[in-house]
């Protein structure tokens, strides 16, 4: 059986490949689908995989506010709160810190390069 | 007593302006990142300590000889109800006011390492699901975005340095173990905990002018020394090639970044800066554009480092530092 951690992984990975909101059930017939294909780390874990445990992931996913349900439907149905992408550029924008002069860098850099400074990095970057 | 609260009051405004202001104009820190470094240090210290121990040491002045034995006369008074008429109306306010900023401080450390460490946590969740193992070795891994981007999360064991798919396709190998060494640096050395420490003091006293200079100090120091820990290893050239590739934010800087020789400044500004330790949120981790123009500055015409008597010059004044105040408030109790 493979890891908590990986599962949450392959279920946000066909969250944020599918377009519309999927059930526990279909995306536990994804997963089958997909360790079949592939035979990796969790090869066996297709058949054994059961349902609950795709929702214990779901869960777990909900409460750090990745997934969302639709909670008119029965069976519930789930998506990803927002895109891979939106994701990756928060993560960005937090590791980068909010920098709002992040486009004065290098108006700033010419200020303060010399003209000695300048030929020697134009030798370095090769377009002297 | 009351001498002391009168020097231990200069000495705290004295670190809380003149000399944190003279220390970031100064241009010998970049000569000796790691000597300016114990300093600010120092004199953050120092100053917190001055700062209460010259409202103690006023407050406590009626009731005791020296420090000690006001604070024993005074822990009497509120443990066992004796009376407190020795004491004035501004050495209750004095005594107040330290007993406050001391709480404070220890308060707002403890705050700011609680965020850090739930927006690292956050950060670290959200990286297990989209980030990918990357083969520059264990604790590496790649995400999918297109600008250059590098940076690290501490984390003791779990710390981990996070690059861009458009880090990896701008920057040729050398480069790019550069950059790798750089903020391994940033992690085995540890560069998180000052980072935690100064942004609490700027976080706790946000009008004192040194919190703000020492932050931005620190966040450059830091950036030098990951910078020459790269430099044992790789070329400047190397260097600073990486890092002129990932603040330009493409792979040929070169137009907008260098003035031309004709001394026309025209120039599009885009790019991004090449992250710090890990700074996520609040930790101030990201290079500001003034670090970047001295860190690349330093590289470009370099100083020589700072001789051996003036960097003993340094450490024996952080010494002083710290052992003025607290001999001042401590020894006189011992001897007495």
């Amino acid at each position: 059986m493979a890891s908590l951690g990986e599962l949450e992984r392959a279920v946000m990975d066909l969250l944020w490949a599918g377009q519309e909101a999927a059930t526990a059930n279909k995306l536990r017939d994804l997963l089958a689908q997909d360790s079949a294909a592939t035979d990796g780390i969790a090869g066996h874990q297709g058949k054994d995989l059961a349902v609950t445990t795709v929702l214990t992931v779901l869960s777990r996913l909900e409460k750090k506010g990745l997934v969302e349900r639709e909670r008119g439907t029965r069976p519930h149905r789930y998506q990803a709160v927002s895109s891979r992408a939106d994701h990756t550029a928060d993560l960005m924008h937090e590791a980068l810190g909010s920098a709002p002069d992040r486009e004065a860098v290098l108006a700033r850099f010419i200020g303060s390069v010399s003209e000695s400074e300048a030929a020697t990095l134009r030798k370095l970057l090769g377009k002297d | 007593m009351f001498w002391t609260s009168y020097f231990l009051a200069v000495l705290a405004l004295v670190l809380a302006w003149p000399v944190p202001v003279l220390l970031s104009r100064a241009e010998w820190p970049s000569r000796a990142p790691f000597m300016a470094m114990v300093l600010w240090q120092a004199i953050a210290l120092a100053g917190g300590l001055s700062m209460i121990g010259a409202m103690l040491a006023y407050g406590l002045e009626p009731i005791g000889d020296n420090l000690i034995a006001g604070l024993r006369s005074l822990a009497g008074m509120v443990l066992h109800n004796e009376p407190t008429t020795a004491l004035g109306f501004w050495h209750l306010f004095a005594l107040s006011a330290a007993a406050l900023l001391s709480a404070h401080l220890v308060f707002t450390l403890l705050l700011t390492y609680v965020k850090i460490e739930r927006q690292r946590r956050r950060h670290r969740e959200l990286l297990a699901l989209l980030a990918s193992p990357s083969d520059d070795g264990p604790g590496t891994v790649v995400i999918n975005h297109d600008s250059p981007v590098a940076y690290c999360l501490p984390g003791g064991a779990r710390s981990v340095t996070v690059l861009s798919d458009g880090l990896m396709a701008a920057l040729e190998p050398a480069e790019l173990r550069a950059v790798l060494i750089h903020e391994n640096a940033h992690l085995s050395q540890r560069h998180d905990l000052l980072l935690w420490a100064f942004a609490a003091w700027r976080q706790a006293l946000p009008w004192f002018p040194t919190t703000r200079l020492a932050q931005v100090a620190v966040n450059s120091l830091i950036e030098m020394l990951a910078d020459d820990v790269a430099l044992r290893t790789e070329s400047k050239g190397t260097l600073i090639k990486a890092i002129a590739i990932v603040a330009s934010g493409s792979a040929s800087p070169v137009e907008q970044f260098i003035p031309p020789a004709t001394g026309s400044n025209a120039m599009s500004p885009a790019g991004d800066t090449w992250g710090g330790t890990g700074g996520t949120g609040g930790t101030g981790g990201a290079d500001s554009p003034r670090t970047t123009a001295t860190r690349v500055s330093r590289l470009l015409s370099p100083k020589p480092p700072l001789p051996g008597a003036l960097r003993a010059m340094v450490l024996a004044a952080s010494a002083m530092l710290l052992a003025v105040p607290t001999g001042l408030l401590i020894v006189p109790g011992l001897l007495g």
